[in-house]
Formats: C-alpha cells, sequence, structure tokens
C-alpha cells in the first residue's frame, strides 16, 4: 500500500467518524427532552464532528490552497459554538423552557421559587 | 523559549491586526506580498471604522501553561463528544440534570469569558449565565443527578479556571488562585 492509499484510508476514517459524530448530535436534539439538555448535542458532538470532517478533508486534500481555508472554519467552530449554545440556553432558561421535574438541583432559582 | 510581555498601544491594537491579516490571507490561501499588505490595509480599516472594547489583556501567556491547557482541552471535548453521542443514541431516558452555581476565584472577565467558553465544549456542561459582578458562574450540567456530582463538576470548573489563568493570567491572577472557593 502507497503512501497515498495509506492517507486516503485515514481521510476515509476521520470522514466518517466526524459523520457518525454528526449523526449522533441530531439525533441528541431531537431526542432530548429540553433546550439546555438539547445544546449539549449541539455544541460537542457537532463540533467534534465537524472537525474531524475538516481534517479529514485536509488529509484528502494534501497540498492544496483551500487547506488553509479549513484551519479557519475550524477555529470559528470553536470560537463561536459555545457562544451560541450560551446564548439560546440563556433565552431557553429564562422563557423556562427548562423540565425542572428532570433537574436534581437549581442553583440559579434561588430558594424561594415558586415551582 | 522567552515570553515577551506584550503592552497594547491605544488606537490600532497589534494582535486584532496581525489576527484579522492572518485570517485574510489564509482565506486568500498564499503569502504573497500583496495579500499581507492588503490584509493589513483592510484589518486596519476594520478596526479603526469598527473599534473594540479594550478587555484589558496585559497578561503573561505561558507556553507551558498553555499546552497543558490546550491538550486538557482537547482530550476533554473527545470524552465529552463521545459521552454526550452515547447519551444521545442509547436507549432508555435521559440522565436527571443540575444547574450548578460555581464562584470562580479570578477578577478578569477576559479569563471568566475563557473558562466559560472552554467550559462549554467540555464534559458535561454548557454556561447559561455568568455574572461578573459576583464573579459566579451558572452551568447546565446534563449528567448530575446527585450532590456527589454536583460537587465534582464544581471540581472540574475550579481545575479548568487554574489552567486558563496559569495559560494566560498575570501574576496578580495567579495569586487569586489561592483564595479559597467553591460553592455560590
Amino acid at each position: 500500500m502507497s503512501l497515498d492509499d495509506a492517507l486516503d484510508v485515514l481521510a476515509a476514517a476521520l470522514l466518517l467518524s466526524g459523520a457518525m459524530l454528526a449523526l449522533a448530535a441530531s439525533v441528541g436534539v431531537l431526542r432530548f427532552v429540553d433546550v439546555l439538555s438539547r445544546m449539549h448535542a449541539a455544541t460537542k458532538p457537532q463540533v467534534l464532528g465537524i472537525l474531524l470532517c475538516l481534517a479529514g478533508a485536509a488529509v484528502r486534500l494534501r497540498d492544496s490552497v483551500d487547506l488553509w481555508m479549513l484551519v479557519l472554519a475550524g477555529a470559528f467552530q470553536l470560537v463561536t459554538a459555545p457562544v451560541s449554545a450560551h446564548l439560546i440556553g440563556r433565552v431557553g432558561y429564562r422563557t423556562r423552557h427548562v423540565r425542572r421535574d428532570r433537574l436534581h438541583v437549581d442553583e440559579l432559582a434561588g430558594p424561594d421559587v415558586d415551582d | 523559549m522567552s515570553t515577551p510581555r506584550r503592552r497594547l498601544p491605544a488606537g490600532l491594537h497589534v494582535v486584532p491586526l496581525l489576527w484579522l491579516t492572518t485570517v485574510w490571507v489564509l482565506l486568500w490561501g498564499t503569502w504573497s506580498l500583496g495579500n499581507v499588505l492588503n490584509g493589513l490595509l483592510l484589518s486596519a480599516v476594520v478596526l479603526l471604522l469598527l473599534p473594540l472594547p479594550d478587555v484589558g489583556f496585559g497578561g503573561r501567556v505561558s507556553p507551558r501553561g498553555l499546552l497543558a491547557f490546550v491538550g486538557h482541552f482537547v482530550a476533554d471535548l473527545i470524552l465529552s463528544s463521545v459521552q454526550v453521542a452515547w447519551q444521545a443514541v442509547r436507549p432508555g431516558e435521559q440522565d436527571i440534570s443540575s444547574v450548578v452555581a460555581v464562584r470562580l476565584r479570578s477578577e478578569s472577565e477576559l479569563l471568566m469569558t475563557m473558562t466559560a467558553e472552554a467550559l462549554t465544549l467540555v464534559p458535561g456542561s454548557i454556561v447559561i449565565e455568568l455574572d461578573a459582578r459576583s464573579r459566579t458562574l451558572y452551568a447546565h450540567v446534563l449528567s448530575a443527578p446527585d450532590d456527589a456530582s454536583v460537587e465534582a463538576f464544581r471540581r472540574q470548573v475550579l481545575d479548568l479556571e487554574a489552567r486558563v489563568v496559569r495559560a494566560v493570567g498575570r501574576p496578580e491572577d495567579r495569586a487569586l488562585l489561592l483564595r479559597p472557593s467553591g460553592a455560590a
């Protein structure tokens, strides 16, 4: 097996595992019980899934000028995903889209919350 | 490797200028002189027309601290992705969650922001509220069905904060790590 073949196999493995994580993330968005839980699925496996796909594409493209664009896409993903998750989570909490029966403690609510 | 102390001048900041120029060149894909000059010019225009507030970095990047932070971050990201992915696809009900308050030790808004950003991507938590005045961070923990796991999460956040401060904090930020903290 030549080096090129080995790299192609590596690229395929990265792309496939990235796609699997993205699939699991979307299943999580569907299945989790409230907005806050769904944001977990929409951040962690989703971000790593995209990073793996980008890495796979980078290995496949090797020495193309577009490689740097993949690096940028990954960097911005890491910077922006937590911010959007934070904002959506905050809005979700404030508009009471929280399943309180599925919470063990809620230290943001304070002791004298009515529900 | 030495760690030069960077003091940013008023007006045009060096770090954002270089960062924007780098982004521009990366988008074009080649490090030609024309790309770099155009990038510098455009970045200067952007920074002058859309000035950002000074976040007051003034810190010192420690290579060893940064390496430790990045290493932990990558390992945590992989671990948490697999955990959340498994929770999403496994049969049965989702674990009981918690909203946990953690009182941070650093007073710098930049360090608190970095801690919150990193925390969202690592095991089990997303930050939903950050009160800078009381240095309190509120996070939703996906799998925290009892008091022990809530305490474990608090310790985890404080460890993460310590790594952020050791990577980019000022000496006075490092000193703050010694003060007692934890529950809000």
